[in-house]
């Protein structure tokens, strides 16, 4: 009990549960939107490979750090398009169109790598964004390693919590996005485009999605690897119902998350002689089902999730 | 303007002529990433037929492939039936593969001919016992079962390695995570000599049959329809759906499980963390080109089978990465789905003015 207080109270265990949140983040932030316009995106997981993978060959190719951040924004844009295509004009299975938008996402972007980088077995190596050291702040007793020792792309996660809050709760825009994903209908009587706004919110929902991977690859590590992402995106899939389509839940739940997570990797390191390593491994993901449960009883989801809607049918 | 609205009659011509016109498109649409690699398509595309069809070593190569998609695609394409969205097949495969190495190995003192049957039987078991928990979060809680099962799927590979490292570990295995080996008497038999095609393709064929019969004409096949289609409706008639969903999800599965089961009693002979390379994922693709038929999910495996072997083959010879097969299959679930809808609704052209 002693060590457990003991890890809590360090600051390197919050500075990584904050690191571990930040690709979650982005990824939550994006479901989060899709699904406040109607429309679940279960191409999350392979958008975050492409985001990763475009971030690094970016820079790799000599675009700096955050002309990958851009390439890999656009490139979670692109695939994202796809599926509000085929989503939202077409009306098709969102389960099925995510599904496949995950496998194409990640076919895509191992044929890349691969054709790209035929006969190398170590990956190579960009120089990933440095932690921000900001002067003074950085040098406060706690929060200054937590908070200000991270990269810039953390800091662009949190910024994109307020941005999202903002655009959600402050804004004509995102009144009309939550409306599209309550009762489309009504929108489309003020004579909004359901389809636009559901398309819209796909799009924008995909690149922020992209980021967390691109986090991966270009601050997390410094290279590419097959099957880094490892479920992240379909965890954010279960946090964002967990965080009941909030955008401050949805920080809290990422955030929960990281510390869970930083907090195994340390009682393994200190419990490893009892336990086998890979119970703590498994905890992450049975967590995330725990917060589905949670939450699904609850669920004040957008009504019409998951429903197609067509132009001129009621 | 553009205008979409249903066909009345949708024609049965399409649901015959989108699949294999999907397969036809995703196939010619590899050209584009083969001339990205710097490969000539045409000499591409022969390299993959002669990796199929070039000898029968090939064809039992594409047959071996296709045995476990045959499982996993009737995983899902029955499961779908019923809008139970199992997506957890990888798992299930992993759970029926496991318990295949701990019957077979030897660890328990079966011998002769009972040691088969009970292999299939208790991985087929071990399949089905993985899909209980998500089904009963789906009818008690509502939680969604895409994401347990997708969940599930991270969930049970660990607990494999956990396994491989520890009670599966094969101890004359040097340390590496890897089970003992299936001792003989427990092995699938080979279908042909020196070649690596094995029964569980029959076995495999032989469910597919069953299922096709039982969907179309069992009364167990008409209450899983009335599922899928409307639940609400079904319940109204009379049918326990929580029963049903259930017996759907077993049944589903059972069938991933045995994936695993011949997957190592049929071809490896041991389990390593690899034994799937994601055949659970793409048992989803050939239930989808499959239209969820049985007897389509044979003939969508066979092609998917074929994607794979091919470019293996193709991939060997050219140097274009093996990831394409990926591709294809990929773009071949997509292109289905368009299919789909083109054979449900038609897009007309109203002119001018705004509807």
């Amino acid at each position: 009990m002693m060590d457990l207080l003991n890890i809590l109270m360090t600051e390197s265990f919050w500075a990584a549960s904050l690191r571990i949140a930040t690709p979650l983040i982005f990824g939550v932030l994006g479901a989060l939107i899709c699904e406040r316009a109607g429309v679940l995106n279960l191409g999350i997981e392979g958008i975050f490979v492409v985001g990763a993978m475009c971030g690094w060959m970016a820079v790799w190719l000599g675009t700096g750090l955050w002309g990958g951040v851009l390439v890999a924004a656009l490139a979670g844009a692109f695939f994202g398009l796809l599926h509000a295509i085929l989503t939202v004009p077409l009306g098709l299975s969102q389960h099925v169109s995510g599904l496949g938008i995950t496998l194409f996402a990640t076919s895509v972007s191992y044929y890349t790598y691969r054709t790209a980088l035929p006969d190398v077995s170590s990956p190579p190596r960009i120089e990933p964004f440095r932690a921000l050291d900001i002067p003074i702040v950085s040098d406060l007793p706690f929060f200054g390693p937590v908070l200000f020792q991270q990269t810039a792309l953390t800091w662009l996660a949190l910024l994109m919590v307020a941005l999202v809050w903002y655009v959600m709760n402050r804004t004509a825009l995102g009144v009309a996005i939550k409306a599209v994903g309550d009762n489309p209908d009504s929108v489309d009587a003020q004579g909004l485009s359901v389809y636009g706004l559901r398309m819209g919110a796909i799009v924008a929902g995909s690149a922020l999605m992209a980021l967390g991977g691109a986090f991966l690859t270009m601050s997390a590590f410094d290279a590419f690897f097959f099957g880094m992402v490892n479920g992240r995106g379909w965890v954010c899939i279960a946090l964002v119902i967990f965080a009941s389509w909030r955008p401050g839940k949805a920080l809290l739940g990422a955030l929960l998350f990281g510390a869970f997570d930083a907090l195994q990797v340390r009682l393994q390191t200190e419990m490893g002689a009892l336990v086998p390593g890979q119970v703590f491994l498994m905890a992450p993901y049975i967590l995330s089902i725990i917060a589905l449960v949670i939450a699904a009883r609850s669920a004040d989801y957008p009504r019409a999730l998951l429903t197609p809607w067509f132009k001129g049918q009621r | 303007m553009i205008r979409i609205e249903p066909r009345e009659n949708p024609s049965r011509a399409f649901a015959f002529g989108i699949p294999i016109l999907s397969a036809v498109i995703s196939l010619a649409l590899a050209a584009i990433p083969l001339l990205a690699a710097g490969a000539n398509p045409i000499t591409a595309y022969g390299e993959m037929i002669k990796g199929v069809f070039g000898s029968v070593f090939a064809v039992s190569e594409m047959l071996t492939r296709a045995t476990p998609l045959i499982f996993t695609g009737l995983a899902a394409a029955l499961a779908f039936r019923a809008k139970l969205w199992n997506i957890g097949a990888e798992g299930q495969l992993y759970l029926g593969a496991m318990a295949a190495v701990a019957i077979g190995s030897g660890l328990l003192d079966i011998s002769g001919i009972l040691l088969l049957p009970l292999i299939i039987v208790l991985g087929a078991a071990a399949g089905a016992a993985g899909m209980m928990a998500p089904t009963y979060l789906k009818v008690r809680f509502g939680a969604d079962e895409v994401v347990t099962t997708l969940l599930l799927n991270f969930i049970i590979l660990i607990f494999l390695q956990m396994m491989l490292e520890g009670p599966l570990q094969d101890p004359m295995g040097l340390g590496w995570p890897q089970s003992a080996p299936v001792l003989d008497q427990g092995m699938l038999p080979p279908l042909m000599d020196r070649m690596r095609v094995h029964s569980g393709l029959i076995l495999a064929l032989v469910l597919a049959a069953i299922a096709q019969f039982m969907l179309a004409r069992s009364v167990w096949g008409f209450k899983l329809r009335a599922v899928g289609e409307n639940a609400a409706a079904a319940r109204h008639a009379g049918i326990n759906v929580r029963r049903s969903l259930f017996g759907v999800a077993a049944i589903s599965g059972a069938l991933a499980g045995l994936a695993g089961v011949s997957e190592v009693a049929g071809l490896k002979g041991y389990l390593t963390a690899d034994l799937s390379p994601g055949f659970g994922y793409t048992g989803i693709v050939v239930a989808m080109l499959a239209g969820l038929s049985p007897v389509g999910v044979v003939i969508a495996a066979l092609f998917i089978a074929s994607v794979f072997v091919g470019a293996d083959s193709m991939s060997r010879a050219m140097g274009v990465s093996s990831f394409l097969a990926d591709l294809v299959v990929s773009m071949s679930l997509l292109c289905v789905l368009v299919g789909g809808f083109l054979a449900k609704y038609r897009i007309l052209r109203t002119k001018g003015a705004k509807a």
